[in-house]
C-alpha cells in the first residue's frame, strides 16, 4: 500500500451563477480540486470524495517541500488501499463557503468589492451536491461509480443518490445521520455563539478591520472537539492527569491535561479556519433534513436513489452520530429495497473513527469497493 | 451432517425469485446459493466483524445488527421468506425471535440442531451431556443457550399462533420425515402465521 505521492490542487472557473436553495444565487465563482489515479477511457471509474466541516479537497498525497503535508483521508486512499487508486479515479473538492480555496466569505464580492464576509450566501449539502455535479461536467464525467464521504461528507454523499441518483452508481455514507438532532444543533449553537459574541467579530466583516475572531473560533473548535470523542477515548488519553504534579489552586490557568489539549486544538484551528465558514458549515449541517420536503418520511427520500448500491457504517462509540442514526439511514434504504450493507464498527474513538485507520472498518470499505463495477 | 446437502434441501423450500432475510446469515452461504441458482434478492443479518466482511466480499447484502436487540428494522410482511438456520439456539429471546420471524415473512424457515436425536438420548442416559457432529461443544463452553427437540418445537410453534407447514428432519445429507424426533440432528420447520 502506498501514497499516490506529491500533488497538485487545480481550479476550476465556473461563469453561470450557481442557483441555491434559498433562492439566492452564487454569482461566478471556483472550485478548488484535487484528482488522484486515472480516468479510463469509459469514463466509469471515478469515485468523488465528499469532506466534512473542517477538510478540503486535499484528500490524499502530500504537498512538495511540505512535511506533514498528508490529505485527511491518506489511509483510505491511494494506490493499494481501501478506495484503490490504480483502479479508481478519485476527485477530491472544497466546497463553496469553505476557507481553502474554493470561492468563500474570504473572497471578493463582486456587488461591494469588498470581502463577503458575513454576506456570503447560505450555502446547503444539496448546493454543495450541485456545485460538485457542475465540476463533474466540467471533467467530463457523466456518472460516478461512486461517491463517499464521512460525517457531513456522508450527507453529501446520500444527498448525491437522491438529488442526481442517475448520476452515481453507488454510495458509502460513513458515521453520518439522515439529520442533526436537537442536540447537535444546540452544539453548533453554542459554536456560533462563540463566534458571533466575540468582539473581534464584528457582524462577520472582521476582514476590513484587519482582525479575526480567535477567541470565537477558538471556544467553537473545542467545543466541537469533545463531540468527536468518546468519553472513554478522551479518558485513556488524558483521564485527570495534571499538568503540573499538584494542584496550582486556580480558576484560571491550565490545571488538567485535557484543558491543554483543548486549548491546543482550539489555538491552532483559529490560525487556519474562516469565523464565517465556520456559521456556514454548521448551518449546512443543521439544514440537512432530505425527509423534511417528504413529510418527515426518509424512506420517501430515498425513493429516488433506487438502482444505487450503498454501504453505511457507523462506530459504536460515535456519540454524535450514534449507529441508531445509521440504522435509520439503513432502514429507510431497506424499505425501498435497495442494495445495502451495514456495518457497525465497535471502534473505541468516537465520531473521528471515521478519520482513523481502523482494520475491521478498512477492510470493509475495501471489500465493498472490490465490488463496485467499473464497466 | 452434510451441510452442503443441507443447504441444498433448505434452499428448495424458499420459492424462486423470493425475497428473503436471512438471520444469522454466516458467511452469506445459504444467500449466494439462493441469488445464483433461485434468482432471489434480499438481505443477511449478522452480527460477526469477520462474517460481515466475507459477505460483502462475495457480495451478498449484509446489515450488522444484533438480533437479540429486535427486528424493527423490518416492516411487517416485508419478505417472502425470512430464514432463521442454526441461530435460535444462540438467541436468549426465542419466543420472541419467532414471534418475529412471522411477523415480517410470509414464510418462516427455522433450522436447529434436535436435542432428542438418540445419540443424545443415550448419552444423557449414561449421565452426560451430548457432544456431536451437529452439538459439538461441551456443556460450559457451548454459545447454544437454548436446547430444544424437534418435539418441543412443535409445542412452541403451536403456543405462539404459527402453522407449521412442512417439517422434517435432516440426518447426513438427507430428509428424515419418519420420527425425526428421534432419528435427525437437525430439525427443519417451515412456519406461517395462523
Amino acid at each position: 500500500m502506498g501514497s499516490v505521492g506529491e500533488v497538485t490542487p487545480q481550479q476550476m472557473h465556473f461563469s453561470e451563477p450557481l442557483p441555491l436553495r434559498s433562492g439566492a444565487m452564487l454569482p461566478a465563482y471556483d472550485l478548488v480540486y484535487e484528482t488522484y489515479g486515472t480516468l479510463n477511457a469509459q469514463r466509469s471509474n471515478a469515485v468523488l470524495v465528499c469532506h466534512a466541516l473542517n477538510a478540503s479537497h486535499h484528500v490524499a498525497g502530500t504537498y512538495a517541500g511540505q512535511a506533514r503535508s498528508e490529505g485527511w483521508w491518506d489511509n483510505l486512499v491511494g494506490p493499494g488501499k481501501p478506495l484503490d487508486t490504480d483502479r479508481f479515479f478519485v476527485i477530491g473538492v472544497n466546497n463553496p463557503g469553505s476557507c481553502f480555496g474554493s470561492t468563500g466569505p474570504r473572497d471578493l464580492n463582486p456587488a461591494t468589492g469588498r470581502a463577503w464576509g458575513a454576506d456570503f450566501p447560505v450555502v446547503t449539502v444539496e448546493d454543495w451536491v450541485d456545485a460538485q455535479a457542475r465540476l463533474l461536467d466540467a471533467l467530463g464525467i457523466g456518472q460516478l461509480a461512486a461517491v463517499i464521504g464521512g460525517s457531513l461528507g456522508g450527507m453529501q454523499a446520500l444527498g448525491w443518490t437522491m438529488r442526481h441518483p442517475q448520476r452515481v452508481r453507488h454510495c458509502a455514507a460513513i458515521a453520518t445521520a439522515p439529520n442533526l438532532s436537537a442536540q447537535n444543533i444546540a452544539f453548533n449553537e453554542v459554536a456560533r455563539r462563540a463566534i458571533v459574541t466575540d468582539p473581534d467579530f464584528h457582524g462577520g466583516h472582521f476582514y476590513a478591520h484587519g482582525v479575526l475572531p480567535r477567541r470565537g473560533l477558538r471556544v467553537a473548535r473545542m467545543i466541537g472537539h469533545i463531540t468527536y470523542l468518546s468519553d472513554d477515548a478522551m479518558e485513556q488519553k488524558f483521564g485527570r492527569e495534571l499538568r503540573a504534579a499538584e494542584f496550582g489552586y486556580t480558576t484560571q490557568d491550565i490545571e488538567f491535561q485535557i484543558e491543554s489539549y483543548l486549548r491546543h486544538q482550539g489555538d491552532k484551528f483559529s490560525d487556519y479556519f474562516d469565523a464565517n465558514t465556520y456559521l456556514l458549515i454548521t448551518r449546512a449541517l443543521d439544514y440537512f433534513d432530505p425527509a423534511r420536503e417528504h413529510g418527515g418520511d426518509l424512506a420517501c427520500a430515498f425513493d429516488a436513489a433506487r438502482g444505487c448500491g450503498f454501504l453505511v457504517v457507523s462506530f459504536t462509540t460515535d456519540w454524535r452520530f450514534s449507529p441508531a442514526r445509521s440504522r435509520e439511514i439503513v432502514k429507510a434504504l431497506v424499505d425501498n429495497r435497495i442494495d445495502v450493507s451495514y456495518a457497525e464498527i465497535a471502534a473505541p474513538h468516537g465520531h473521528d473513527a471515521f478519520l482513523l485507520d481502523d482494520e475491521r472498518y478498512h477492510r470493509v470499505v475495501r471489500a465493498w469497493f472490490d465490488r463496485v463495477d467499473i464497466g | 451432517m452434510s451441510p452442503r446437502r443441507d443447504l441444498e434441501i433448505i434452499a428448495s423450500l424458499v420459492p424462486a425469485g423470493a425475497r428473503v432475510l436471512d438471520l444469522g446469515c454466516g458467511t452469506g452461504e445459504m444467500l449466494s446459493h439462493l441469488k445464483r441458482t433461485r434468482g432471489c434478492t434480499g438481505y443477511g443479518v449478522e452480527i460477526d466483524d469477520a462474517n460481515v466482511h466475507a459477505c460483502v466480499q462475495r457480495g451478498i447484502d449484509v446489515l450488522q445488527l444484533n438480533l437479540e436487540d429486535g427486528l424493527a428494522l423490518f416492516e411487517d410482511q416485508s419478505f417472502d421468506v425470512v430464514l432463521q438456520l442454526e441461530t435460535l439456539q444462540h438467541l436468549r429471546n426465542t419466543e420472541r425471535m419467532l414471534r418475529e420471524t412471522a411477523r415480517i415473512g410470509r414464510i418462516g424457515i427455522v433450522s436447529f440442531p434436535n436435542f432428542a436425536h438418540w445419540p443424545n438420548r443415550l448419552r444423557v442416559a449414561t449421565g452426560r451431556m451430548p457432544v456431536t457432529k451437529a452439538l459439538p461443544y461441551e456443556w460450559y463452553d457451548t454459545p447454544n443457550i437454548r436446547v430444544g427437540t424437534f418435539a418441543d418445537f412443535e409445542v412452541l410453534a403451536r403456543k405462539n399462533g404459527l402453522k407449521v407447514t412442512d417439517a422434517f428432519g435432516l440426518q447426513d445429507g438427507e430428509v428424515v420425515r419418519r420420527w425425526p424426533n428421534l432419528l435427525a440432528s437437525v430439525a427443519v420447520f417451515r412456519i406461517e402465521r395462523g
